[in-house]
């Protein structure tokens, strides 16, 4: 790691905090003013040469931009906000950075150091109310302490298994003086990143993978976190091993390549839910076994023996106990086993993928998305923005039924481009984190796909899409529900539709409110114009399309049954 | 791996502000309750250690101690069961000083346990008895019928009968980094 020291010179604290951003190579943050962080915006102010920053219509939006900006981008995010509410409305970001393992830094104002305790004015404990959801949290109290901490914040927040840092630096720390020098954090003495390969774990696996008739790999997000792309690309095509993914893995492999055979979980695809109760060998790749992945444990692929490579100790046998762990960086673990591996044939046993996929198309993937029914299905329109973007677009979903149509319909070619709030499934996430993933990968087509439901839950960004002019696409498939809930309600609750019913505005004069371009779709024959005039344009451009009311998602695995009993319908 | 059982958590961690927070925050997410706790400086300089007893499966144990050794300014955090471990709970009693002249049986008590007088004044004096919960807990019944003014006993502190190695871990720490 490179060793950026500056000469030491007297600066205030707000702006020590602004040099240590520079030197992380940070140019862009997401933040929110008010009075406990107004020292730091008055640097902001003079370094907005150096140091872009996208005034967010809330807090929590701040957030999601930075995990969407750090999803696509592969950096750090960094949020700001000031103390009391400021620092509260950070929280349900910082919970799905964790659960998602997104790098992020998030810098709070607080009240100054004297006036700790005394239920200040905008005073809130947000170091205690964020411990459980932060990788990593510290109160700065003296300006002395600003460069060490920041630099360790990014370093915690990036490396190992990454996740989402708190720094909270009371006012008279940013208005004091300190003899400012960075020096890059290179380690943190308590703090083990990265578990050393050990290479009989990998020759352990590596004898039952080799042994295996009907090994099947389930890779996740880990893949994408280590950049190992092409390692585990290569591990696949050289093993043979047909891969399924669970839903942050989506796009670390394309969607057409001939080995992958689709998701696994709650809505994934039938063939590997049913045949993880089949394989002999489940080779785990960077993935934690979510209950929305295995489904009952009790009945989760108890015959197969499972590998599991991981960067993080604590996820070894949290959920499925691991027979051949192999704890480190997936890429070079990847590398490893690849060298090892026999090369395996495997048709019998892929060809039962393909049968189940076909079983699959006929009942629910053909209706989904080459419906011959009246109403517009959710499958139809992920089918046309795939056309318009030739599967090389970022799809960012919010949660709930159209998450699940997305992320089973959109098409990838490109890795780091599937960005949904996964583990805290945090509706309100999509729109706020489509504007941070076009500002970290701007070349790319960025398409935000929403609900009716969350995307009233942060729609005031529309606000920062005027105002930054970033060209995201939105596309809201309205169905005038809170469209999951309302299938769990039909299907478990015997059809009572207790509060999920939405009686919603005119967004397409919302979003023309905001002088963003839109355009509504009630009509199958309007379809595919639409998309294209959306995709085509070089602005922000908003699609309201009406689907079906009532329509539901599946495969499904009910909450609490086995892979085994995934419904078809 | 199914029966509940007695586990003492060693912990040996930075000593920050908020850690605390932290580690208890493991035991509150995952509904456990925590039987007893203490934290003090450790045989390294700069290194604080923590015990804990919890009454958990040996399954569940190992998982908080992964989940406690994940956080970040925590060096090293292990489990074991009362037979591995040297382990103590401290007591402190007082009693009305009158007592102790008043009624003989109380010095017998006293002799018997052998529990130090720690301070004698006019109105009080304070017993201090450091044992096994079985211990401290036979004197406190023993001295509940002279009126105890007031009681308290610590959490339980133990060392292991194996050698913690943290020091040598610091030391590979150091070359990693």
């Amino acid at each position: 790691m490179a060793t950026t020291k500056e000469k030491a010179m007297q600066i205030t604290g707000a702006e020590a905090v602004i040099r240590c951003l520079l030197a992380e190579g940070v140019d862009l943050i997401y933040g929110y003013p008010g009075g406990a962080i107004m020292p730091i915006y008055d640097e902001l102010y003079k370094f907005q040469d150096q140091l872009d920053h996208v005034l967010t219509r809330h807090e929590q939006g701040a957030t999601h931009m930075a995990q969407g900006y750090a999803r696509t981008s592969g950096r750090v995010g960094v949020a700001m906000a000031t103390s009391g509410p400021g620092a509260t409305n950070l929280v349900t970001g910082i919970a799905d950075a964790q659960i998602d393992s997104t790098p992020m830094v998030c810098i709070t104002g607080q009240v100054a150091s004297h006036l700790l305790g005394s239920d200040a004015f905008q005073e809130t404990d947000i170091i205690g109310i964020s411990t459980p959801v932060t990788k990593w949290n510290y109160q700065i109290t003296k300006a002395s302490e600003i460069p060490e901490i920041m630099a360790k914040a990014f370093y915690i927040a990036r490396s190992g298994r990454p996740g989402p840092v708190l720094i909270d630096i009371t006012k008279d720390a940013q208005f004091e003086n300190l003899d400012f020098a960075y020096k890059k954090c290179e380690g943190v003495r308590s703090y083990k990143p990265v578990p050393s390969l050990q290479i009989s774990q990998v020759e352990a696996a590596v004898a039952a993978i080799n042994q295996a008739k009907q090994p099947m790999i389930v890779w996740g997000q880990g893949v994408i976190l280590g950049a190992a792309e092409e390692a585990f690309k290569h591990f696949v095509e050289h093993s043979g091993i047909p891969a399924v993914w669970t839903i942050l893995g989506l796009s670390a492999l394309p969607t057409k390549h001939p080995l992958n055979m689709g998701m696994v979980g709650m809505h994934g695809n039938y063939g590997p839910n049913l045949l993880t109760n089949e394989c002999d060998v489940l080779i785990a790749i960077g993935m934690r076994f979510d209950d929305r992945v295995t489904g009952n444990l009790a009945t989760y692929a108890k015959q197969a023996k499972v590998v599991h490579l991981e960067i993080d100790p604590a996820e070894i046998s949290k959920n499925v106990h691991a027979d051949y762990p192999i704890l480190a960086d997936c890429k070079e673990s990847l590398l490893a086993l690849t060298e090892r591996v026999q090369p395996k044939e495997l048709t019998e046993w892929k060809a039962r993928f393909t049968e189940y996929m076909e079983t699959e198309y006929e009942t629910v993937i053909k209706g989904d998305t080459q419906p011959t029914k009246d109403g517009l299905t959710m499958g139809e329109a992920i089918v046309a923005i795939n056309k318009h973007t030739k599967g090389d677009a970022v799809i960012v979903t919010d949660v709930g039924q159209h998450q699940m149509i997305a992320c089973r319909y959109a098409e990838f070619i490109r890795s780091k481009s599937n960005v949904t709030s996964g583990g805290l499934g945090t509706m309100g996430f999509a729109l706020p984190a489509a504007i941070g993933a076009k500002m970290g990968a701007e070349e790319r087509h960025v398409v935000a796909v929403i609900g009716d439901g969350g995307y009233q839950m942060t729609i005031q960004e529309l606000g920062t899409i005027f105002q930054t002019g970033v060209a995201v696409k939105i596309v809201v498939l309205n169905n005038d529900y809170l469209g999951m809930v309302r299938q769990w309600q039909q299907l478990f609750f015997d059809k009572r539709y207790a509060s999920t019913e939405m009686t919603n505005p005119d967004f397409v004069t919302i979003a023309k409110g905001y002088h963003i371009e839109a355009q509504r779709v009630t009509e199958r024959g309007q379809l595919d114009a639409a998309v294209k005039a959306m995709i085509t344009s070089d602005k922000p451009y908003f699609l309201e399309v009406c689907v079906e009311k009532e329509d539901n998602v599946f495969p499904m695995i009910p909450t609490g049954a086995s892979v085994s009993d995934i419904r078809l319908k | 791996m199914t029966e509940n059982n007695r586990y003492t958590i060693s912990i040996y961690s930075e000593n920050n502000i908020g850690l605390l927070n932290r580690v208890s925050a493991i035991f509150l997410k995952r509904h456990i309750n925590i039987d007893s706790f203490s934290t003090s400086q450790s045989e390294i300089q700069d290194v604080f250690r923590f015990v804990i007893v919890v009454e958990v499966t040996e399954d569940k144990v190992k998982k908080l101690v992964q989940q406690i050794e994940k956080q970040i300014d925590v060096i090293k955090a292990y489990y074991h069961t009362d037979e591995e471990t040297i382990y103590q709970e401290s007591a402190l009693y007082k009693v009305k000083s009158s007592y102790l002249f008043e009624e003989r049986q109380i010095q017998n008590i006293i002799k018997d346990s052998h529990a130090n007088i720690v301070t004698v004044s006019p109105e009080f004096f304070v017993i201090e008895k450091t044992g096994f919960r079985s211990e401290t807990e036979k004197l406190r019944k023993e001295l509940a019928p002279f009126g105890l003014l007031q009681f308290v006993r610590s959490g339980r502190i133990s060392v292991t009968k194996s050698k913690m190695g943290i020091s040598e871990l610091l030391e590979t720490f150091k070359k990693n980094n």
